[in-house]
């Protein structure tokens, strides 16, 4: 039997393990991951399995961890680098940007660097300022880069697997909310590419589009407008770059209308490139304009403030009427 | 800033050998010929990519007269197995390791932005962005040390490098984890158009310590003592005893980059101060008072540089023009279906004109 019970952050855990086992060259760097198991226990125990040799306590300079992780690297190392959280990437962002991305296409395609950045994001954990952001937008507009997010945790063990296996740059966005979320994993079935958009939700009203931290809260607004006779679809994007728009489209052409749901602020996030590209592939499927729900064009808040800060149920489903309105 | 009595020095701008406790100049004949033939062809080279540049060949070039010592001498200390990191100035390490240097003027003509397997000659890509490769340097040593593999690795970088963050956290990081790895620091005594003082209070190879690693200053116009200064750092490496720090003590003798225009900011009295240290005048002289090398030998040399200019020369006019969809080439080694859809646009726009030309 393959399938377990698990929450979120054990399941990355036990991804890194096989992961680990599978290949020697997969090494993780990153401060607290060794004896603590970093702070939210991600890396929990592999220390204690693999020695410091391969979970890495580091320095603390995210720029030194992203710079020799690409090191190593071009030594045929596979490093997975954990940043402690989302607001700490960009002393680190020079070497993701202007070297990570780049260097494959710089060498005409004879260098690979599979480097696999975890990121806990985002935010609802009240948190104190720097550790509830979301950036996926910033890595997304970097040609070279991939970016990818899980929602529960059997993606979350299978997309850590590939993300690891990819000779690409993966920046992984984990969901630090949904850490403690137990779902079932399955460690023996075939996944679906890392790149899919997959269907959480089957409806025919109207689509309802998100990844990471916000396709549970698309799937309980989902739920409540159930009750209200409407049927609304919820599609995981999972993939942030590259983005899976054949799936929203496929969807928006049965359902006629989108609303699209991210923690990032709204301006120039992921929200208006997916709004861009589904108005010219669906301009007459669309019954209503597209619609984005997130953040604000503000620092993020203090956390006694993010719930207002955060899309939750009521303004998804404000969305969703506004748009059933048209 | 001037050297310090530290400063470690085996050929004096005289030409003459002086002796050192600790470090050895390795002279036999036909050693110190080939190292003035290194150094000639590193100047002339370079040279050619000035030419290139003002005759529009090339967009940019950034010289590296009066750092021929301090390159060679580096680059001549390296074995096979060594990797080398370099700056965007190193193209007399570039030759000691045998990329062409096609490659070199290739990228400065804007073909690519590096395009050479950087495995093939154990030499990575030119790094323009200060300071970052010292980081790569550094996780590759430590990847180097995990193999159990003897190589060392050597990373260039300029006195102005040594005030990005990058740089320091490389050397932390280095430390920490006791890397292969040699840092080679050329200060040619400007970035741009800052001197050392708006980089540094102490002198640059002091740093090191406060590291916990040894650091050394040296000639860095003269060639034996970089030769020997280095060969002893990479043993150190490879012997598991960790990284150095060496500051090449120099001078940049031409404008930072073609585009550059040092008048404005240093004195011609400088200059001429650095002139009369020259590395190639100084080994020139040493050959001369051995009778190692006649006139018919300089002479020989000069016309072997030309040919190979010249060929250099042709080799880049002749270079075809990268086709445009090579800049979807290579972004991703998995696929991107971004790119993919991209690309398949742009085909189609390109072929729109190539239809409308045909009719
Ligand atoms: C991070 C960064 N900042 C600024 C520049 C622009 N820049 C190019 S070369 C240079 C000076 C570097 O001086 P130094 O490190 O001493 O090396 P040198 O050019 O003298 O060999 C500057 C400021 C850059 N390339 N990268």
């Amino acid at each position: 039997m393959t399938v377990t019970t698990l929450p979120l952050a054990k399941a990355l855990n036990e991804s890194l393990r096989k992961a680990m086992e599978d290949d020697p060259k997969v090494l993780l760097m990153g401060e607290d991951i060794g004896r603590l198991g970093g702070v939210f226990r991600v890396t929990d125990g592999l220390h204690k399995d693999f020695g410091e040799g391969r979970v890495i306590d580091t320095p603390l300079a995210e720029s030194g961890i992203v710079g020799t992780a690409i090191g190593l690297a071009l030594r045929g190392y596979r490093p997975v680098v954990e940043i402690q959280f989302d607001g700490f990437v960009f002393p680190a962002y020079d070497q993701i940007v202007t070297q990570l991305a780049k260097m494959h296409a710089r060498a005409l395609g004879k260098i690979k660097l599979p480097v696999v950045i975890r990121i806990p994001y985002g935010g609802g954990i009240g948190a104190v300022e720097h550790h509830s952001e979301s950036p996926e937008a910033l890595f997304a507009h970097v040609a070279g880069l991939k970016v990818v997010s899980p929602s529960n945790p059997s993606d979350a063990y299978w997309m850590m697997r590939q993300a690891i296996a990819s000779d690409d740059p993966v920046i992984f966005l984990e969901p630090k909310r949904r850490y403690w979320d137990k779902g079932e994993v399955d460690t023996g079935t075939a996944p679906a590419s890392l790149h899919a958009a997959q269907v959480a939700r089957e409806g025919s009203d109207l689509t309802l589009a998100a990844y990471g931290p916000m396709v549970k809260v698309c799937l309980d607004a989902a739920a409540a407008a159930a009750a209200e006779g409407r049927s609304l679809e919820v599609l995981d994007l999972r993939s942030v770059s590259p983005l899976d728009f054949d799936a929203v489209q496929t969807s928006v052409q049965k359902t006629r209308r989108l609303v699209i749901v991210h923690e990032a602020p709204v301006f120039f996030g992921s929200g208006a490139e997916i709004a861009a590209r589904i108005t010219e592939r669906c301009f007459y499927h669309l019954e209503a304009p597209v619609l984005r729900v997130g953040g604000y064009h503000s620092p993020y808040p203090p956390a006694r403030l993010e719930q207002e800060y955060l899309p939750g149920l009521d303004r998804v489903l404000d969305a969703v009427d506004r748009s059933l309105a048209y | 800033m001037t050297p310090d009595a530290d400063t470690v020095q085996l050929l004096t701008p005289e030409g003459e050998l002086v002796s050192h406790p600790e470090y050895h100049a390795e002279v036999s004949a036909d050693g110190l010929r080939e190292l003035y033939r290194d150094m000639a062809w590193s100047r002339r080279m370079d040279g050619e990519g000035v030419t290139l540049q003002r005759q529009g060949e090339l967009g940019l070039w950034p010289s590296l007269l009066g750092q021929e010592a301090a390159q060679i001498g580096a680059g001549r200390a390296l074995r096979d197995d060594d990797y080398v990191f370099p700056s965007y100035r190193d193209h007399a390490i570039a030759l000691c390791r045998d990329v062409d240097p096609l490659h070199l003027l290739r990228m400065f003509r804007g073909v690519s932005n590096g395009g050479w397997d950087p495995a093939e000659k154990n030499f990575h890509l030119y790094t323009l962005v200060i300071g970052s490769q010292t980081l790569h340097a550094t996780g590759y040593a430590m990847g180097t040390a995990k193999d159990g593999a003897e190589g060392a690795v050597l990373t260039c970088f300029g006195d102005g490098a040594t005030s990005q963050g990058d740089v320091s956290e490389a050397f932390n990081f280095a430390a920490v984890y006791n890397a292969p790895v040699v840092f080679f620091c050329q200060n040619n005594q400007w970035a741009i158009s800052e001197g050392n003082e708006r980089q540094t209070r102490v002198p640059l190879y002091q740093r090191a310590r406060g590291f916990g690693f040894p650091g050394i200053r040296v000639d860095g116009n003269d060639v034996l003592a970089c030769l020997a200064v280095t060969k002893q750092a990479l043993e150190r490496a490879r012997a598991g005893e960790g990284p150095t720090l060496i500051e090449a003590f120099t001078y940049r003798m031409g404008a930072h980059t073609t585009s550059d225009d040092p008048i404005r900011y240093r004195d011609s009295e400088e200059l001429e101060h650095w002139r009369a240290k020259d590395p190639l005048a100084r080994v020139r002289a040493l050959l001369e008072s051995r009778g190692w090398a006649d006139e018919a030998f300089f002479a020989d040399v000069d016309t072997r540089c030309e040919e190979r200019a010249s060929r250099l020369r042709t080799d880049l006019r002749e270079t075809a023009e990268p086709p445009p969809g090579n800049i979807f080439a290579h972004v991703y080694a998995d696929g991107h279906a971004l790119v993919d859809e991209e690309r398949a646009d742009f085909a189609a726009y390109q072929a729109s004109f190539t239809d409308r030309e045909a009719k």
